[in-house]
């Protein structure tokens, strides 16, 4: 019975139908607009937390499925359904936009109805992303994501924000396009915009090769991979805190997600061909973007640097599995390295949004996000400086925290490969241990720098809840992941039956 | 040999909307200044008339008349509709401008609705030579309104370029059809279908195919697809706003009803000819007109090629030569008229007394003046650069379904990354209105204060209906595919 619910499309539509209703309460009311948009996200976070509980995690298929007719005309189904990779997807996208609602309380002053209705749209868009399972719905919540996140780093942004969201803008859009083209054309080979049935479509090599590339443009500037990272830096450092964290937490994941949905299921055999092109660009990402990482001035633009750095982990783990099918068929490697950029996506998603928040705290007091305005903030900020402490150890990755636990299993799972990708892959380890910390020492330790350090309040409690909400699940995850994993398991099985089975 | 009588009723909402025109004409000659409202208003009537006419008459079988030289099908019935609402809401978008211009005269709902009548022509045409007079009654009208302002230097030049662009291309097309006629022995368009069908055609080959380029020619023309593009900025940019809305809405669904008549229509047997024609003016005006488009300050103009890369998916649609194609660009001719109408609605309500909204830069900071304007200039902007839950996204899908189902995947390559490039423009619309702060004289201050509540509520429909078609696009997508059965 709880089951027929509809509770995706509860998801998916609360947060949009209640961005509206935000927007005409008007910019004129912000107190009402914020509370409005307060009671929106926790009612949407309240509607995801059953998907959970109702997922019956020892089945590897689509499940809460919604089926009915949008637009019959061209065979377009409104067809929602959720796996062991979206379900906890959809849960980090409404328990992160609760966060970003309070972390805009007080900060934002202009338009406030506009900025809350935004991200409410942005969170409906979103889960519809990880909820769709007919392809021209996924392409449809995937390209109107851009509209609101245009206008939250245009109108809520810094002072380069317009060369930053129009760059955005087109480096997503047009990796997007090239999808469509392929999604229309798999239209013509199946019958079918579903995306399950375009898993089982027989194609031949060059018809999965140019897929494969397609979707890799696409799914490539998401993630973003190197060398189309380069929007990336540019939105965090001029998107509003919130903007930032949706980016970094959200959105970056809906790359990697596409990789899982789309090109390692439906073209397996371009994937397995040309496995060894993502593997270096990913190992690039992590070695040579971990590097930029160190010598950056700006706090925002180093942690973007880092995101790619990390992210690059998610797709080392989810192309590795070729490597392993070959050099060590039925070896535990190949689900673990899955699981692994699965759990480093969940990870980055809480690391990344803690950190940005963070630096947002800062930037709030002292409007610079330039490491060297700071230093000895531990001296007027104690509890901040805490929590900067832990979500830098977890961005390094400490055992204990989140981020040890993904990067540890794509590692693992590397060195059952081959010695010298998990090498170049650990490296990451020092890297990133580095610029983290430095970047720690050089912020909050040390001698008080300036008059505005000197002046600092510490965080007040709004801040505190937002902060320890998230500290709470990078623990939780660090310490105990079974209750993440074991969702995944039988759903990387799955997914591992269909890369493993050839398409040709 | 007996004399019959035609079915006139077939032509009923043409004829209602001729004598009303007429009897329009002679009672505006009576009015003084101030009760010009009342040709306004009867004008709407007219449209009212013709409107309860068709849609009494909807659907059914085909139904051809006056020896084949007329038709009346579902795609007449459904572009005949589309023309009495878009040209409703031009004629009061237009009202206020007009009547702060001084330019409130009964010549411009005359002329008007002339055009409509030979939009309707065109619509129903069956034959050649309807398709002509229909053509040619739309085109004097359009010369006219475009001269309206006779004042106006800029408008007067566009006019001329207009007229003589016009006429060469009228020529070319009628070129064409004498030379057709020569090879089938005919000018209804059954009736060439027949005769492409039946004989053996390699004796005509040549003047077929010389008919078939210059008919191309004269459609390109009137379309506006590069390269036959040259008269359309120049025409859009001087011709006073109103004639520019009025001619870059309704006449669009008019010339797409003459691409389907002429070529799919009549020359259907030779669609591998055109369709490599079509490819071409596809490609140029997707590349065409994107590319110039980025460098226009005036929105006027830069809607005038954005116009130029919307023909180019147009034609995505009609060069696959399927019926699925042709109500693919049925539906991508809708969604766009309506989209362009609220594009010019939004500068018409702009522009008050003495201030043009004609510069990009004039739409500053108009979030801050008029949020809800602003949000719906987006929505037409956005659906323009077909960004999905809005309408333009679906006529860009179907568009390209169709042309990959005809096996051009590069040139469905092609336009998506041209549209990449297109979004460029429509988004620093956007950027102007959201993220730029108002300067002293730019738009939007005092818009809705001094334009009426019908406006208003025109406008807001116009706009939400882009919104709700994108949400559920299904009804006129099925009534799309409806008007080409399969």
């Amino acid at each position: 019975m709880l089951a027929e619910f509809p509770f995706l499309s509860f998801v998916i539509w609360t947060p949009i139908i209640g961005g509206v209703a935000v927007l005409f309460i008007g910019d004129d009311s912000p107190a009402k607009a914020k509370r409005l948009a307060l009671v929106v996200a926790l009612l949407t976070f309240a509607f995801s937390l059953p998907l959970y509980g109702l997922f019956n995690s020892t089945l590897g298929t689509m499940q809460l499925q919604e089926l009915s007719p949008w637009i019959p005309t061209i065979d377009v189904y409104y067809h929602l359904g959720v796996d062991g990779f979206s379900m906890p997807l959809i849960l980090l996208t409404s328990f992160t936009t609760v966060l970003v609602v309070i972390a805009g309380w007080e900060v934002i002053q202009y338009r406030v109805a506009q900025y809350m209705a935004a991200f409410l749209v942005m969170e409906g868009l979103m889960i519809g992303v990880f909820a769709a399972l007919d392809a021209i719905l996924f392409y449809v919540f995937f390209e109107a994501m851009l509209i609101p996140m245009f206008l939250i780093i245009g109108i809520w942004g810094g002072p380069r924000r317009v060369y930053a969201t129009i760059k955005f803008f087109l480096y997503t859009f047009l990796g997007s396009v090239f999808m469509l083209v392929a999604l229309i054309y798999m239209y013509f080979q199946a019958g079918s915009f579903d995306i399950l049935v375009f898993h089982d479509l027989k194609l031949d090599m060059q018809e999965q090769i140019l897929i494969f590339l397609a979707f890799l443009i696409a799914f490539a500037v998401k993630v973003p991979m190197w060398p189309v990272h380069t929007w990336l830096p540019d939105a965090h450092v001029e998107a509003p805190t919130g903007g930032s964290v949706i980016l970094a937490a959200i959105t970056l994941k809906i790359g990697g997600y596409g990789f899982l949905r789309f090109s390692l299921p439906i073209t397996p055999d371009a994937a397995s061909y040309l496995d060894w092109f993502i593997i270096s660009l990913s190992l690039i990402a992590v070695v040579y973007i971990s590097l930029v990482a160190l010598v950056q001035q700006d706090m925002k633009k180093l942690i973007a640097y880092s995101s790619i750095a990390h992210m690059g982990f998610v797709t080392l783990g989810f192309f590795i599995i070729f490597n392993l099918a070959e050099n060590a068929p039925g070896s535990s490697g190949i689900p673990m390295a899955i699981e692994g950029g699965m759990v480093q996506m969940i990870s980055h998603g809480f690391i990344s949004g803690a950190l940005f928040l963070c630096v947002g705290v800062l930037y709030d007091r002292l409007h610079s996000r330039k490491i060297s305005d700071y230093g000895g903030v531990v001296n007027t900020m104690p509890v901040f400086a805490a929590f900067m402490v832990l979500f830098a150890m977890a961005n390094a990755g400490l055992p204990g925290t989140s981020g040890f636990v993904g990067e540890f299993m794509v590692i693992l799972s590397s060195l059952q490969a081959n010695f010298w990708i998990a090498f170049l892959a650990a490296t990451t380890l020092i890297l990133g241990a580095s610029y983290t910390l430095w970047l720690v020492k050089r912020v909050i330790f040390g001698a008080v720098a300036n008059d505005g350090v000197a002046a600092l309040k510490d965080i007040n409690r709004r801040e505190i809840i937002m902060l320890s909400l998230l500290a709470i699940m990078i623990l939780l995850v660090g310490i105990w992941p079974d209750p993440l994993v074991s969702v995944m398991h039988p759903t990387v099985d799955n997914l591992i039956e269909h890369v493993t089975r050839s398409k040709l | 040999m007996n004399f019959v009588t035609p079915d006139i009723s077939l032509a009923a909402p043409e004829l209602l909307v001729m004598s009303l025109t007429c009897l329009v004409l002679v009672i505006d000659v009576f009015l003084p200044q101030q009760q010009r409202h009342i040709t306004y208003n009867l004008t709407q009537l007219t449209l009212l008339g013709a409107l309860l006419l068709t849609l009494q008459g909807f659907g059914g079988e085909p139904v051809i008349g006056f020896d084949g030289h007329y038709i009346r099908d579902t795609l007449s019935d459904v572009l005949k509709i589309s023309v009495y609402l878009i040209s409703a809401a031009v004629f009061l978008y237009s009202r206020d401008y007009l009547r702060e211009r001084d330019l409130f005269q009964g010549e411009y709902y005359v002329l008007g609705l002339f055009g409509v009548l030979g939009m309707m022509i065109m619509i129903s045409a069956h034959s050649f030579l309807t398709v002509y007079l229909g053509l040619e009654l739309l085109s004097l009208s359009l010369y006219a309104l475009v001269a309206f302002n006779r004042d106006n230097a800029d408008a007067s030049e566009a006019a001329m370029k207009y007229f003589v662009l016009g006429a060469l291309a009228s020529g070319m097309l009628l070129y064409g059809i004498s030379m057709i006629y020569g090879a089938t022995g005919s000018v209804a368009i059954q009736s060439v279908a027949e005769a492409l069908a039946q004989t053996d055609q390699s004796d005509n080959r040549i003047v077929l195919s010389f008919g078939l380029v210059f008919l191309v020619v004269g459609l390109a023309f009137k379309l506006g697809a590069v390269p036959f593009h040259m008269w359309l900025p120049d025409v859009y940019q001087g011709a006073p706003t109103s004639v520019t809305l009025y001619l870059g809405s309704a006449p669009k669904l008019a010339a797409f009803a003459l691409l389907i008549r002429v070529l799919a229509d009549a020359m259907g047997m030779l669609h591998s000819d055109w369709q490599q024609m079509l490819v071409i003016l596809a490609a140029l005006s997707l590349v065409a007109g994107n590319l110039i488009a980025i460098a226009q300050v005036n929105i006027k103009r830069m809607l005038a090629y954005s116009t130029i890369s919307h023909v180019g998916f147009l034609l995505l649609g009609v060069l696959a030569g399927t019926q699925q194609g042709y109500s693919s660009a049925l539906f991508y001719i809708i969604t766009y008229v309506l989209m362009v109408t609220g594009a010019f609605g939004i500068i018409l309500i702009l522009s008050r007394a003495g201030f043009e909204a004609e510069n990009i830069t004039d739409f500053k900071g108009l979030n801050d003046r008029n949020p809800w304007l602003a949000f719906l200039m987006m929505v037409v902007m956005m659906s323009m650069a077909g960004i999905p839950f809005l309408v333009g996204f679906y006529a860009k899908l179907v568009v390209l379904q169709a042309a990959i189902s005809a096996g051009l995947v590069w040139l469905a390559v092609l336009a998506v990354v041209f549209s990449v490039i297109g979004a460029f423009y429509y988004l620093r619309v956007v950027k102007y209105i959201y993220f730029d702060k108002p300067e002293a004289g730019s738009a939007g201050e005092e818009a809705f204060a001094i334009s009426a509540l019908d406006t208003t509520i025109v406008i807001s429909t116009n706009g939400l209906l882009l919104v709700a078609l994108g949400i559920y696009p299904t009804a006129l997508l099925s009534l799309c595919r409806v008007a080409f059965p399969q």
